[in-house]
């Protein structure tokens, strides 16, 4: 009886490992827990992409791609699970969606020689490949949001902040204090005060911040959110009147899950975007045909075409387009993670290209090389438009200002670099 | 039929009142270290240190610990993940300070720092009891939390707040960092786990141990006969601290590598910990590693049952893995509200008896 | 001056806020008192009242997404809703039947354990619901809204921008909050006070023993609590998902509530109601005067290390029962 049940232990851990496949992605999602209602979505979007390549063009250079999913519940205990439970199956390329996981992941795939592609998330100065020779960030990162929400105030204010006030209201974890130290540079450059505004997680109560906002009148409100903290906030915005097209969320805040709920009220908030929203994308014809109408979409696509899912989406074009890459680079089309590695670094999205998927206009052009894993930067707003219940694209995208962010970028690195006992590499 | 006492004859006071008085148990235990010491360390991967065993051990460490305090001297507490947060942050603060200093003493000191700490927030157990005592140790929870999250001084300035373990080594083999091998993870845990086990065993049966269990059973009556309860609960927080201190520092610096002080030691650990000294037996050596390999074996092994083997959607798992684990807690205790250290002694007791039951 | 003005403010919405936090802390009481469970699952029953309220009232199909992984359906929504009020008679129908079959599957089998014991089956429970409301109602977020209206009212911030020349913010949810809770504790009270199981409910808190040789019978008296529970949490869980969304987060309510149960005691209902204000006010009072000294979001802890120091001085709670030991 004893041996039995050890037996069945044993086989029940073992089976964790899934049988070797052609080009593995696996998807670190999360359906559960705090963030599992943004995680479904995203999860879903990636998932999809790569069904529809399988299906339509069989894999990608004939090779199928496997997409095993791993639930992470956001947890990094979990994460660290999944990532072992995952590698030793030929898994090429990890997207955790954590800044938690991503921190945990980013020494460990270093050893491991996997490549970890954290777009729009995780440690911002890993868009230094000298130093994080296996992390991509591209195509923008938080200081690059920070900027660009920035820009657009200044395009505004007629191109002077001089004497505004803005507010940052923050997650109180490494996400939300990510911006601060560019938000800082930003002031002191133009001229505006910044104001810290942090809620603590998961940011279910949040009277005394947005009493606080009241009070103080700041101009502008930046918001770095993530889960319930998001809806509240919005909702609390509402409640105290401030003028909706003032409050600009990071891209982690402006999904229609965080709007919804406040119904009209959040008519006019804006957010920044790194990729573009709604279906209006020949893309979505073959999603339909191939994906969707044969039932094969991920969760029976309940969210397809909304903003999470369409970053989900763009995250796995992204890392399509560099295994197309890496396979047409090495000639051979069962890349290795140091062959993808190449790939990524090769990287060369252009606007013809993303017409050529079927998403013009979709995301910034990415051009990738050795030192600079973090492409352009550029990113664009959209607004709510609460009567419709749609995201509207009202800027085009905008670089950011990488005479702030580049600088941030080399000293964090190189403290990173310093810290862990990495040489540079020479680019 | 084999496991017997007859036969098994002491002659000395020493012999009679060893951990492991009848020698089937005794050969056991030597097997089970045999088999960790000599044989896992050879055959180990990644996924097995990564996902079961190191974890395994740590919250064995962290269950001793927090067992000390709520099983032997009876003081409820659900501060555990915010004394593992100051065990793991000490051990970041001293290993990045002095970085030629072994990284084992520092974990020690670790504990150390963690046992003042715990002893701090012990103080109202003088007067504060039972449920009243559990929640006021949420207080610890809460602000070392927010402590280690807001001043900057803790996580060395980073940008981000988080903090992470760079390179140590200990005979030549890296024990923290990305380049840590699988056996040397494993071995780390293992041998702080076993002289923490042995520590434990022999403090609880000692004086001291006996001090605490009678300011459990009645602390009133316990002053009366002459036991200090200022000195025992103190020393039960201070010992307790210890262990999770070494426990956290582990979690950090061996097993995860990284971590943030809201993510990674949130309230949830504090649940955790005491789900897994409840489930294994308050009062019990061996119910805190039961415990221990039951709430991190559970979780590992429904998902692969529900995802890997029968092919669920991630999600609807995971969600019928929180019923089913919810469940077999409320069963668990519904069966045996004394743990699985209980079942074990019934079993035995049974043995002992086969197969001529009277 | 105007920081006085501002304090005063801060001041009232930390009033609201504590009635927030007393609805969650209510049911607590009134499980704590009958059968001496400490309930940590109240915050996973308000989650889960909102999420059936929410279910009902959209016409959703229970358990849709096991049945469809299962037989490859693809069902979602029946395709009618239903008006607020019959959707929150049917709700609490629902938590009737979950209190029944929690004293028969759990709390039946726990009879005379260790406080700490049950304590730990509640969690069990905790997680077991949590589960068991995705499962059945999927986990995406969705908003509630029975009618109760939101945002700032207008008449109160006219009045004090007349007296003060600033006007005061009050969330109109808030104001509907507090009325609430009022007429909820004025019910529990006419209820324990004026009828026969309220009596008996009193009796039963009073001494078990005791209760069951006068012929009182606990199982029903545990099954109604249970379900009284029910209800002050779904109407805790309406309050704060039309806040927020009904999601996973809103069962971290219970976290917001144990500050204001140590201070007010675990066995006084007007302890829970003088607690959570007390509460309320003094977190946003120090977030207000000392938050911008140290950085700010003080609110997670606050509340617990003011429990604890008052704790410190008074052990049993601002309303509890002296605790008198005997060896």
């Amino acid at each position: 009886m004893k041996t039995k049940l050890t037996a069945l232990v044993v086989a029940g851990i073992m089976a964790g490992a899934p049988a070797m496949a052609d080009l593995v992605v696996p998807n670190l999602s999360y359906r559960t827990g705090p963030y599992g209602a943004n995680g479904t979505q995203y999860a879903d979007g990636f998932n999809d992409y790569f069904t529809l390549l399988n299906e339509r063009d069989g894999g990608i250079g004939g090779e199928m791609i496997k997409v095993p999913e791993c639930e992470t519940a956001y947890n990094t205990e979990k994460g660290v699970e999944c990532y072992e439970a995952t590698k030793d199956s030929g898994a090429l390329v990890y997207n955790p969606l954590s800044t938690g996981i991503t921190y945990q992941l980013i020494p460990k795939v270093s050893v491991d020689k996997k490549v970890l592609y954290t777009p729009g998330y995780g440690r911002t100065s890993a868009k230094n490949g000298e130093v994080f020779e296996w992390i991509f960030n591209a195509p923008a990162n938080y200081w690059d949001g920070a900027s660009v929400a920035i820009k657009h105030l200044l395009d505004e204010n007629g191109g002077s902040l001089e004497g505004k006030k803005i507010a940052l209201v923050y997650h109180n974890s490494a996400y939300g204090k990510e911006p601060i130290r560019t938000l800082q540079e930003l002031a002191e450059k133009h001229g505006f005060t910044l104001s810290e505004i942090p809620v603590e997680a998961p940011g279910q109560e949040q009277g005394s911040q947005w009493l606080q906002i009241r009070r103080d009148r700041p101009d502008y409100v930046i918001m770095y959110g993530w889960g319930v903290m998001n809806q509240v906030a919005i909702q609390e915005a509402a409640n105290i009147r401030f003028p909706m097209e003032n409050l600009i969320g990071i891209w982690w805040a402006g999904s229609e899950i965080d709007v919804e709920p406040a119904g009209a009220g959040a008519d006019g908030y804006k957010s920044v975007t790194f990729n573009g929203v709604g279906q209006d994308y020949p893309l979505y014809d073959d999603l339909q045909q191939y994906v969707i109408d044969p039932g094969k979409a991920s969760q029976g696509g309940q969210h397809v075409g909304s903003a999470v899912y369409s970053r989900g989406m763009y995250a796995a074009v992204v890392i399509a387009e560099a295994i197309r890459t890496a396979q047409e680079m090495s000639g051979t089309s069962d890349i290795t993670p140091e062959q993808l590695r190449e790939g990524f670094e090769n990287l060369d999205i252009t606007q013809e290209r993303l017409v050529e998927i079927g998403l013009p206009d979709f995301g910034p052009p990415i051009q990738l090389s050795c030192s600079n894993h973090g492409g352009s930067g550029m990113a664009r707003i959209q607004q709510w438009d609460a009567d419709e219940g749609k995201w509207n694209l009202i800027t085009e995208f905008t670089e950011p200002d990488q005479e702030v962010v580049q600088p941030l970028i080399e000293e964090d690195s190189q403290a990173y670099a310093t810290e862990a006992g990495i040489t540079p590499r020479d680019c | 039929m084999i496991y017997r006492e007859a036969g098994d004859f002491k002659t000395s006071y020493r012999d009679d009142s060893q951990t492991f008085p009848i020698r089937l148990d005794r050969w056991g235990y030597y097997a089970i270290l045999a088999v960790a010491f000599g044989i896992i360390p050879f055959v180990i991967n990644d996924y097995w240190a990564n996902a079961v065993l190191v974890p395994f051990l740590i919250y064995a460490i962290a269950a001793l610990g927090l067992n000390i305090l709520t099983g032997y001297a009876g003081q409820v507490s659900l501060g555990t993940g915010g004394f593992m947060a100051v065990g793991a942050y000490a051990v970041y603060k001293l290993m990045t300070a002095f970085p030629d200093i072994s990284i084992l003493i520092h974990i020690l000191l670790a504990g150390g720092v963690t046992a003042v700490v715990g002893v701090l927030f012990g103080l109202p157990s003088l007067r504060i009891k039972g449920f009243y005592l559990a929640v006021a140790t949420l207080a610890a929870q809460f602000f070392l939390i927010w402590l280690f999250n807001k001043v900057p001084w803790f996580y060395n300035y980073s940008a981000s707040g988080q903090i992470t373990a760079p390179e140590r080594t200990v005979l030549g083999h890296a024990v923290t960092g990305p380049a840590t091998s699988a056996p040397a993870k494993y071995l780390v845990c293992l041998v702080m786990a076993f002289l923490l086990a042995w520590l434990a065993r022999n403090l609880t049966r000692g004086m001291l141990g006996r001090k605490w269990m009678a300011i459990r059973d009645m602390d009133i009556a316990a002053e009366i006969i002459g036991v200090d309860p200022l000195r025992a609960k103190l020393s039960a927080f201070a010992v307790s601290s210890f262990f999770i201190g070494i426990a956290g520092a582990l979690l950090f610096a061996v097993y995860l590598g990284a971590a943030e002080a809201g993510e990674a030691f949130g309230i949830n650990k504090s649940f955790l910990v005491l789900f897994m000294i409840i489930i294994g037996g308050l009062g019990s050596i061996f119910g805190s590693f039961a415990g221990a390999a039951f709430m991190v074996l559970m979780p590992v092994l429904l998902k692969n049952l529900l995802v890997g083997t029968l092919g669920w959607p991630t999600d609807l798992a995971a969600h019928i893995e929180l019923m089913i684990v919810g469940g077999l807690i409320v069963a668990f205790l519904i069966v045996e509200p004394h743990g699985l250290a209980r079942l074990w002694r019934l079993t035995k007791e049974k043995l002992r008896l086969w197969p001529f039951p009277h | 001056m105007d920081q006085l003005i501002f304090g005063a403010e801060v001041f009232l919405n930390g009033l609201m806020t504590g009635v927030m936090y007393s609805l969650v802390a209510l049911g607590f009481v009134l499980i704590f008192k009958a059968s001496g469970v400490f309930n940590y699952a109240q915050g996973v029953l308000a989650l889960f009242a909102a999420l059936t309220l929410v279910g009902i009232q959209q016409g959703q199909v229970p358990f849709a997404h096991l049945i469809n992984a299962a037989f490859g359906t693809s069902l979602h929504h029946f395709g009618w809703t239903v008006p607020s009020i019959l959707a929150i008679a049917l709700t609490v129908l629902v938590m009737v039947v979950l209190a029944f079959l929690i004293e028969k599957l759990v709390l039946q089998h726990l009879v005379g354990q260790e406080p700490i014991i049950l304590f730990m089956a509640t969690i069990g429970l905790a997680y077991f619901l949590e589960g068991l409301g995705d499962v059945m109602w999927g986990a995406d977020i969705k908003t509630l809204d029975v009618g109760l209206p939101q945002g700032i009212s207008d008449g109160i911030e006219s009045i004090t921008a007349g007296w003060f020349g600033y006007g005061f913010f009050i969330d109109r949810l808030d104001i509907w909050a507090t009325v609430i809770a009022a007429l909820l504790v004025a019910a529990l009270v006419a209820f324990s006070q004026y009828t026969k199981q309220g009596r008996a409910m009193r009796a039963v808190a009073d001494d078990h023993q005791a209760a069951l040789s006068v012929g009182i019978s606990l199982r029903f008296i545990w099954v109604m609590v249970w379900s009284i529970a029910g209800f002050v949490a779904l109407v805790a869980g309406i309050m704060w998902g039309t806040k927020s969304g009904v999601q996973f987060s809103l069962s971290l309510i219970a976290l917001k509530a144990l500050p204001v149960l140590m201070l007010g005691g675990f066995t006084s209902i007007p302890g829970a109601i003088v607690g959570g204000l007390i509460i309320g006010v003094g977190e946003k009072m120090f977030e207000f005067i000392v938050g911008p000294m140290v950085g700010g979001a003080t609110e997670t802890w606050f509340a617990y290390v003011l429990a604890l120091i008052f704790l410190v001085f008074r052990p049993q709670g601002l309303f509890g029962e002296r605790i008198i030991e005997r060896v």
